[in-house]
């Protein structure tokens, strides 16, 4: 019998409607995999029970006016889901139940899709390894040694181990495309504004955005356009029309205009990082591309305003978690007390550290020197963007200065940790959309990514673009299932 | 009668000293709905029913700018003669407390919605004008109940999210008697609009009162003291004394006063110190970032001002210069909006004067005596116009009328029901009257031979007879002119 888990979603999608497979066998074949890959560590909250009775129901009726009728989805825990454990990673939420679905997951629920599990992340998405969750590591199915990345770590290992046909994640500084890149996947931050936050645990509200993280390019505009919409219910969403992705995708990209910033060529840049760089110039130049060389001059004040503006936000979104409404509270014999006992064992390290930073340069006398300060870079920022997509279409990079690194390697050095968003982080401050897109190995034969950052509501062409990579990188994943002996 | 002047200046031991005093208003909009939820905000309901999960803060809930809330306060901005910001920013103020939900109150700090205005009082002494510094939006708390339970504290959120109007004036007051006239006005100006409904018990009106004092004729300001939250204007009033007279204790005594947040302890009368300036929170407002700034478009202001009713110094104006009042009695009459309408509704049918006169004498005492507003009192204008058309047309005397009122509060009973049931009403048939009159003067002989030899104080003895032989009924006016030329 075929291997049901190795199908991408689009032919899971297809292979349903012509019967050739059930929902429910779907579902089986994605439970076992799943039951078999606990070495991984990717689940928090299996919802296997309930997404095999949705899969039956399903065969019973076989509606399929869905884009994607019949298909398990388990997805990062930071997206509330009714009735199911939602923890954010974090011990802070480890007895929460939402009474309420988050509109992403909604929009999924409604194109037929259900939920298979929730999957670990960084605590409160912070973290760039998947190291501060307090459901402990993620281990990344390219070796029993290496970080899947982060924030969306479980989503990203659990993916590409074929766990789940799909999932999504959220990128507040490169927590989709990192982890994609890290694990051989495809995942796009789409813009800013293009998917509801509602529903979604808050890291930083102004950089958050939900996205879809996929095997292959195509499956990535068809999640894309079933999770996107315009919701009334958070404000910072945008109203624009959700493009038909998968229908318009084409790999035909003649006369396109691809930016290289020259920025990005940063120190100490792994030379195998450089020829992946070069190899992509080479595959955008072979389908028809103009190359172009431009300048992004702020880019290296991306990652410190980065630091300064996210903390900034996380300091005050994570105030919530107090102890007095819902989720973790330790006894106290005052107020204070309780506070602090319940935020001190509630929070893990990491989490602290970024309150602590973020309640640091908001306080009175610092504002203006680092928040203030930070804002105008993100400006500065924007302006580059805007300014060079006055003369180009899209900006190629890599997508991260390395491939996956060693679980523990960086988890004292917090500097070095952070220094791995730094082509990730201007896209979040500028609001664009990007998308990584797998593109080759490393001496370790360890996946590397390719990023595309597109104009605001472009993800169409930097989905194109991204197509025309993949079918020329012709990459392929090399991963042995280590896991299931 | 003398223009009085202004004379509320405290002597000390060593010199007189002056009070200077600014008002943070906050004045609950009217609106069915939240800031930024859709729970309902009414009181009085079970604790913790009006609470949605955007009120309480559930991970991933987002605020939504409630419009209408948004509408009312540019409403309040223009009745304040204000500036209206097109462009206003919602900050977060960052604090950690039990009936705080979020851990920050979504505030506007740098960038209000409306900007400076003034608002004109009339005191005995002549008009003031008071300016306002600024008006901005912002979520309440919700409610602390430490008393119900001796170990623990219980949270009521049902306030949580409701919209307030921070109404914050310039350091403009200078007695407590301008207090309790800028709070009135403030209050009947947004029930004009119907943006507030004012009312302080609910909670809907409070104020933060910033004190200080200075000796008569200096030019600066002394520090200042905030006394937080308090609701109602006799408290407010009582709290600037003791709050001044503490202040110039200290500055007479030679000591300095420490900038500081106090409390009014209402049943010990004075203020106590709730944190020094050093203990101030620091709130690390920035700008919301789950919120767009506020962009209002011109159409919107242009529609809210158009949609305007006449406030009270418009109204004022015109009931002087309509129905010839004094300016303190258009003042009175235009205090409250349900007062005004109802004068205008009696007027309409009835005499002014009377009218006037009856408002601000008997039915003012009755609802004074009743603790209830206009709107509650059984004499309703249209009742109220037929009471007075029974004297104006001299079915009854004004005394009787008065008979007729008492009655009326009470019972609310239709005047003339009151009347016919009573046997009320006067005897203004001439031929009756000269029959009595005739026979009163052939039973004094000898008092009407005093009387037309000059002794006139007796006239009103006539009166008294006519009137206790008709039963008081007898038309007075009618009366009088028959005893006269029967008298000459």
């Amino acid at each position: 019998m075929i291997d049901l888990t190795k199908k991408t979603l689009c032919s899971l999608v297809e292979g349903i409607k012509k019967k050739e497979f059930t929902s429910e066998e779907i579902t089986i074949s994605f439970i076992n995999n799943s039951q078999k890959g606990k070495k991984l560590n990717t689940y928090i909250t299996a919802n296997f029970d309930k997404a095999l009775v949705h899969a039956k129901n399903f065969d019973k009726k076989k509606n399929f006016e869905g884009l994607l009728s019949g298909i398990p989805i388990a997805v990062k825990d930071l997206f509330c889901t009714k009735d199911v454990k939602t923890t954010a990673g974090s011990k802070m939420l480890n007895n929460f139940i939402p009474t309420y679905e988050s509109t992403v997951t909604t929009n999924l629920w409604k194109e037929g899709a259900f939920l298979l599990g929730k999957l670990n992340c960084d605590e409160f998405a912070m973290g760039s390894s998947n190291e501060t969750s307090f459901f402990g590591n993620v281990i990344n199915p390219y070796g029993d040694k290496l970080i899947p990345g982060g924030s969306s770590g479980g989503s990203a290992s659990a993916l590409a181990a074929n766990l789940t046909p799909t999932t999504i994640g959220t990128d507040t500084g490169g927590s989709i495309r990192q982890p994609a890149s890290f694990t051989g996947t495809v995942g796009l931050k789409p813009t800013y504004g293009r998917c509801s936050r509602w529903g979604i645990v808050a890291f930083a509200s102004s950089l958050d955005q939900a996205g879809p993280m996929t095997q292959n390019v195509e499956d990535c505009a068809l999640l894309l356009q079933a999770m996107s919409s315009y919701d009334p219910k958070d404000s910072t969403s945008v109203n624009v029309k959700v493009d038909s992705y998968k229908k318009n995708l084409t790999e035909k990209i003649k006369g396109l205009k691809i930016g290289i910033p020259k920025e990005y060529r940063v120190e100490n840049m792994p030379d195998e990082i450089d020829s992946l760089w070069k190899k992509g110039i080479e595959f955008l130049k072979d389908a028809g591309a103009i190359i172009k060389d431009i300048s992004l001059p702020h880019t290296k004040y991306a990652l410190p305003a980065y630091y300064i503006v996210a903390p900034a936000e996380a300091s005050s979104n994570l105030a919530r978690y107090d102890g007095v409404k819902y989720g973790h509270r330790s006894k106290g014999n005052n107020l204070i007390q309780m506070y602090e006992n319940t935020r001190s064992e509630g929070f893990g390290d990491e989490v602290k550290r970024r309150i602590l930073i973020g309640t640091y340069v908001l306080s009175s006398g610092y504002y203006d020197a680092y928040y203030t300060k930070a804002q105008k870079v993100r400006q500065l920022i924007k302006k580059d963007f805007d300014e060079a997509f006055k003369d180009i279409d899209a900006v190629l990079t890599p997508s991260t200065p390395s491939s996956a690194f060693k679980v523990g390697e960086k988890k004292n050095d917090p500097i070095s940790m952070y220094l791995n968003d730094v082509f990730t982080v201007p896209v979040n401050l500028a609001g664009l959309p990007a998308i990584s897109v797998p593109a080759g190995h490393d001496k370790n034969k360890l996946p590397l990514g390719l990023q595309l950052i597109g104009k605001n509501f472009d993800e169409q062409t930097i989905l194109n673009l991204a197509l025309a990579i993949q079918k020329r990188a012709n990459f392929k994943k090399e991963i042995n299932e280590w896991w299931k002996s | 009668m003398n223009k009085k002047i202004f004379d509320y200046f405290i002597k000390g031991e060593k010199n007189k000293w002056e009070v200077i005093i600014g008002l943070e208003v906050h004045a609950q909009v009217l609106s069915k709905s939240k800031l930024f939820s859709s729970s309902s905000t009414k009181f009085g309901a079970e604790p913790n029913t009006q609470v949605s999960l955007v009120d309480s803060a559930f991970p991933g809930m987002l605020p939504v700018i409630n419009q209408f809330c948004i509408d009312q306060s540019v409403k309040t901005g223009l009745g304040l003669k204000a500036k209206i910001n097109m462009h206003s920013v919602f900050d977060r103020k960052n604090y950690f407390y039990a009936d705080l939900p979020q851990g920050y109150q979504i505030s506007q700090y740098k960038y209000p919605i409306v900007g400076e205005g003034e608002v004109i009082l009339d005191m005995p002494y002549g008009t003031k004008n008071v300016r306002i510094e600024r008006l901005h939006l912002e979520q309440d708390a919700g409610k602390s109940i430490h008393d119900l339970d001796p170990e623990n504290t219980y949270v009521d959120l049902n306030r949580s999210g409701v919209a307030l109007m921070e109404i914050v004036s310039k350091p403009d007051l200078r007695s407590p008697d301008e207090v309790s006239a800028y709070v009135k006005k403030l209050r009947s100006i947004m029930r004009y609009l119907g943006t507030c409904d004012g009312n302080m018990q609910e909670g809907s009106l409070r104020a933060d009162v910033n004190v200080s004092v200075r000796k008569v004729g200096d030019k600066g300001f002394g520090t200042r003291c905030e006394i937080k939250n308090v609701n109602s204007i006799k408290f407010m009033q009582m709290a600037i004394e003791y709050e001044a007279r503490r202040q110039i204790d200290l500055l007479e005594d030679n000591k300095t006063i420490s900038q500081e947040t106090r409390l009014f302890d209402t049943k010990k009368n004075e203020t106590r110190s709730m944190r020094s300036k050093e203990d101030a929170h620091d709130y690390r407002y920035f700008p919301d970032p789950d919120l767009l700034p506020l962009n209002l478009h011109n159409d919107l202001v242009e529609k809210i001002k158009k949609s305007l009713p006449e406030l009270p110094d418009q109204k004022k104006d015109r009931f002087i210069k309509d129905y010839s009042l004094t300016s303190y009695e258009a003042n009175v009459l235009v205090s409250e909006k349900e007062i005004s309408e109802y004068f205008e509704e009696v007027i309409k049918t009835s005499d002014k004067k009377l009218a006037k006169n009856w408002i601000m004498g008997d039915l003012f005492a009755s609802l004074n005596e009743k603790h209830i507003s206009i709107s509650e009192s059984l004499v309703t204008a249209n009742k109220m116009a037929e009471l007075i058309d029974s004297i104006s047309s001299g079915v009854i005397s004004g005394r009787t009328a008065k008979e007729v009122f008492e009655i009326m509060k009470e019972t609310g009973e239709d005047p003339k029901k009151i009347i016919e049931n009573k046997g009320l009403q006067q005897k203004s048939d001439p031929k009756e009257l000269e029959a009595i009159v005739d026979k009163i003067i052939s039973d004094n002989k000898d008092k009407v031979a005093q009387y037309k030899s000059g002794k006139d104080k007796l006239f009103s003895f006539f009166v008294g007879q006519v009137m206790k032989a008709s039963d008081g009924k007898a038309n007075p006016q009618l009366a009088n002119e028959i005893l006269k030329q029967k008298l000459k």
